[in-house]
Order: structure tokens, then sequence, then C-alpha cells
């Protein structure tokens, strides 16, 4: 690991940056992709690494096809965005999430394949991206292995079924906690064979159909993702709605109940 | 440029495993009971510094021949614990038995490619299958002690049955639940169980093949035995049956708390770091373990917290 790090931080050293903007601070993670990573995805945006936002995940990725990952931006208060992406991963960009009522905090596993930096980016109301992150190490593979789903020759009878649950709120901040799992093999497309078919976006909403959190889903999310979020429903609703869509046109749409509202008003 | 060849070097001289010479498992065979030696390993991971010496593999000489339960990690290593078991006896090898799939128990099996390598038959098959894949990620752990490892299976199929060698009643217990297929090996002669994968001392359970209830079925069953001596494949040998008694209560805890948390609403990368209880604390690799078997065993216990919801 220290040779790997020593290397990326010579060969960050040795070659020029891409980006042409005010000058950046430098990466605490010392990544060979960096330059290449920020304008494509922050553009000319202001950066800045911040330890308020929080990567939670193992040191090391005991399963690189589902490696646990929690990303938590609520110390920077208001976040109208965030990126959840590892460097070194043949696609970058695992999700995009707006938190529109909903707190800027989501977790999720996802397939890695090699050793990486591991990172979130939240982008604040005054347009700056605030970046955590942390080095992942891994045997790899993750995005290059078939997925178990085709073992079972009904699988295609069960994409788009979903698990879910929600939590009654706690805290003062009156967050329900949501959680769900979606079937889908999510296909990278770098399987000799398997075509990329992954899902793509996914819509948590309150029963008025309000949306609470957008998803931008990508390639390196875990076969059968699941999800963790914190949402602010309007007091009173019953349940929440999902829906989503995958690369080619298959749909996702669940009612996830609030069992402990009664339905009446106070 | 100086500056960079010098900065070269460090990096190369930190290295572990590198510069330290010729790399040796100093294998010392400890005579646990009559005719009956361990090499005892580390209750550490896998490491570039102990070479993935992590096991307890063990010897019985017999007038039919040395008796041989594991080969270690290494072809390295199944080469040093047969020239140590020259040192005790000059009979020669008459087989070998391998207790699961993992690969410090059977990556020295090279090193015995010439007398016979007996499993069950899930052990068998688990490691046609993902022999290659462990193989390769030893390699990327402990590095150059692996160096002319290849994977070789064993060549005999054993079931539940008790055999002899010499004065010696061995009997083979197939169990799972660590694995799909664990083999436990009582010398009812002597009394030394030799108890596979099953049992951990000290040393935190590994669950990357693990089934919990079964396992627990299975130490039920090896709480049932008359031992005088019990050998874990991990940590250490003792005269009772503590190590049956942590193992279990180690698997119960683990499984109730995952349990506990997904009902509760938490997600697995919450796990990671919750706490675990002070009993714990003396054995090896903890956390790390412990983390290993959230990836393992929350998938599972997840979904059974989640209902369909369309």
């Amino acid at each position: 690991m220290n040779r790997h790090l020593a290397a990326a931080a010579l060969l960050a050293a040795l070659s020029s940056p891409v980006y042409a903007g005010p000058p950046d601070p430098a990466d605490p993670l010392a990544s060979v992709m960096w330059d290449v990573l920020r304008p494509e995805l922050f553009g000319t945006a202001p950066v800045q690494f911040d330890d308020r936002v929080t990567v939670t995940a193992p040191d090391n990725a005991e399963n690189a096809a589902a490696v646990p990952v929690m990303a938590d931006a609520t110390a920077l208060g208001a976040v109208e965005e965030m990126v959840l992406f590892a460097d070194l991963n043949p696609f970058p960009v695992i999700l995009r999430f707006q938190p529109l009522a909903a707190k800027p905090v989501i977790a999720t596993r996802f397939k890695v394949q090699q050793a990486t930096p591991l990172r979130a980016a939240a982008r604040t109301p005054d347009g700056v991206w605030h970046i955590g992150g942390k080095l992942l190490d891994a045997a790899g593979g993750g995005c290059t292995a078939p997925p178990a789903t085709y073992a079972a020759a009904d699988w295609a009878d069960h994409v788009g079924e979903v698990q879910g649950r929600a939590w009654a709120p706690t805290g003062e901040d009156k967050a329900t906690r949501v959680r769900f799992l979606v079937r889908h093999p999510m296909d990278t497309g770098l399987v000799a064979g398997i075509p990329a078919y992954f899902i793509e976006a996914l819509t948590l909403r309150d029963a008025d159909g309000r949306a609470l959190a957008r998803l931008q889903t990508a390639e390196p999310l875990s076969e059968n993702p699941g999800f963790t979020l914190e949402v602010q429903p309007a007091a009173g609703a019953r349940s929440l709605t999902l829906d989503g869509r995958d690369n080619q046109g298959g749909e996702v749409k669940a009612a996830i109940p609030l069992p402990w509202v009664q339905g009446a008003l106070p | 440029m100086r500056a960079l060849v010098a900065l070269l070097l460090l990096v190369v001289s930190a290295a572990p495993g590198w510069a330290a010479g010729p790399l040796t498992y100093n294998l010392k065979p400890v005579a646990i009971a009559p005719d009956t030696w361990v090499f005892e390993g580390t209750r550490e991971h896998f490491t570039r510094i102990n070479g993935g010496n992590i096991l307890n593999p063990g010897f019985i000489v017999t007038d039919a021949g040395v008796i041989v339960i594991q080969t270690g990690p290494s072809r390295r290593f199944g080469e040093e614990m047969r020239a140590a078991i020259a040192t005790v006896t000059d009979k020669p090898i008459r087989k070998v038995f391998i207790s699961n799939l993992h690969p410090d128990y059977w990556l020295g099996n090279r090193a015995f490619a010439d007398v016979p390598i007996a499993a069950l038959p899930g052990t068998i098959e688990g490691i046609k299958t993902e022999g290659p894949g462990m193989t390769e990620n030893m390699y990327r752990l402990v590095g150059d002690w692996m160096r002319g490892t290849e994977p070789l299976v064993p060549t005999e199929t054993v079931y539940g049955s008790t055999v002899v060698f010499g004065a010696h009643r061995l009997r083979l217990i197939p169990l799972e639940g660590h694995t799909a297929a664990d083999l436990a090996i009582l010398d009812e002669t002597t009394g030394v169980l030799f108890a596979g994968g099953v049992v951990f001392s000290d040393r935190t359970p590994t669950t990357p093949h693990a089934d919990i209830g079964k396992w627990l079925a299975a130490l039920d069953a090896l709480d049932a035995l008359e031992v005088t001596v019990l050998v874990p494949n991990h940590g250490r040998i003792g005269s009772d049956k503590a190590a049956i008694a942590q193992t279990r209560d180690w698997l119960s805890w683990l499984d109730r708390t995952l349990r506990e948390r997904a009902e509760a609403g938490a997600d697995m990368a919450e796990l990671l770091d919750a706490p675990i209880p002070e009993r714990f604390a003396g054995m090896g690799v903890l956390r790390e373990e412990y983390r290993r078997s959230v990836s393992h065993l929350w998938p599972g216990i997840e979904k059974a917290v989640l209902p369909r919801v369309n």
C-alpha cells in the first residue's frame, strides 16, 4: 500500500494538471486520477477537501462485488447534490443523489475493480463541492465478474422486485429512515457477452408525488442494490412511493408503508 | 533527482518481506500427546510478516507411517513441515488429511504430492472451484512466501468412518457450518481432537463460507466427545473444551447482534464500527474478522427483515 501511494504521489507530482482554473488544494488521497476526474465531475466549480463529509467503508473489500459504503454530509447543513465515486473504477461514478426533502446521507453497496480512493462530494448552495474520502484496498475484479443472478433460470421474472421498509422518525430532525433493495443484475457491460443492463434512476416520493430524494444510479452499484436514505415526508403521509427505470426501459415501482402513521392529522 | 532516487530506495526498503533475507517459517514441532505433534501458528490474519502461518497443522507418528493433518498456507510451509517431521521420526509419510477448503489448510500440498491427500467430497469440490482464486489472493496477501505454490487438489475422498494406522484409531467426523464440509479427526487412542475449522481459540472465527446454524450444531457434536487435548485449527491448544464454548459464544453474539441491528433499521456500513463486548477483547484479529463477518452474513440477514413492497 505504501509503495502504491508513493508511486501515485510521484506520478501526480510529475504530470501537469488538466484543470486550468484557480489552483486546487492538494488531493489528500494523492490519486493519479484526480486531475482527470476533477474537470469531468466538477467542471470549473470550486472544490475543497472537507472532513465534514464522511465516508464509512471497510479498509479492505471483503467482497469486491458488494462493498458497503455510507456517505454523510449532514455536518455541512444544506446540500443540493452528492456524488459518490471511486477514482480507479472503470466507471468512477457510483451514484448521484439529490436530497430534496432528505438528509444528505446515503448508504449503498458497490462493485470495486481494484484498490482505489473512495469519495463522496457534496455541493452546498454556494456552489462549492466539499469532498471527503478514504482509501479502499481490494483484491478487485468486482466490475468484470458475471453476476450470480443468471444462475437462476427464472431471474427475468424477478427483475424490479422491491423489498423495503421505513422506520418511525427519531431525533430532532424527524427524519424517517427508509431502506430498500431492488432485484436487478446491474451489469456493467464489461463482462464478455453481457451487455450493460443497470438501473439508471430511482426517485423516492411523498404520498402526494412530491420527490423527496432523487438518485441517478450507475454501473458500479452492486447486483440487487440496496439503499438507505433519511427522508422528511409530509406529516400524515401513510406511504412513500419508489419509482425508477433501467437503461433498457424496465420500470421499478413500489410503495413503502409508513405503518406508524394513523392517517388522521392531529 | 537525487531526492527522487532516495525516495524510491526508501519505498523499496520499507516494503515488508523484501529485504529481510531468506524467508523461513522456522517451524518447531511441539509434542502435545504420545506420538502427536503440532506446529503452532500465530493468532493473526495473513500478513507479509507471518507468511500465512496462522494455522495449527499437526502430525501423528504411527507404526504404519506418519499421518499429517493440514499442510499449511504455501509450498514452502509444506516443505518446512516435512523437514521438521523428519527431525522427529524417520518413518515415511503415510497419508495427509485436509479439513476444509480454506487456503491455509492445503496450499502446502505440493510438498506431499507423493502420498495420498484425503478430504471430504465437499472440500474437494470447493478446492476445485475456488482454489485458483484463493491461491491468487494469497500471493496478494503474503507475497514472496508463496513462491512456487500452486493448487493441488486432494487425491482421495473420505467420509465419516474410523480408520486404523498402527496403534492409532482415527475417527473421521464430517461436519458443516464453518464451510460446506469440515473434517474433524478424533484420535481415539490418545484422545486428541483435531477439531478442524469449526473451533477457534482466542482467535476470532472466520465466516466466508459459514452457515451459523449448522456451525452451532457442529459445536454441539464436538462438545459431546471424550477429549484429552483439543487442537483448534487457529489459536491456543487446550486440555478442556473452553475453545468450543468461546466459539459458540462468539457466533451466537454475532448472529444475534446483526439480526437485532437489521431489525432496527441499521445499514451494513454502520455495523463496521459497532461495539464488541469486552469479553471478546482477547481474541486475535477481532475487529478485522468481525468486519469480514459483517460482509459475509449481513446480506442474508437484511433480506429477512425487509418485506416485499411491490
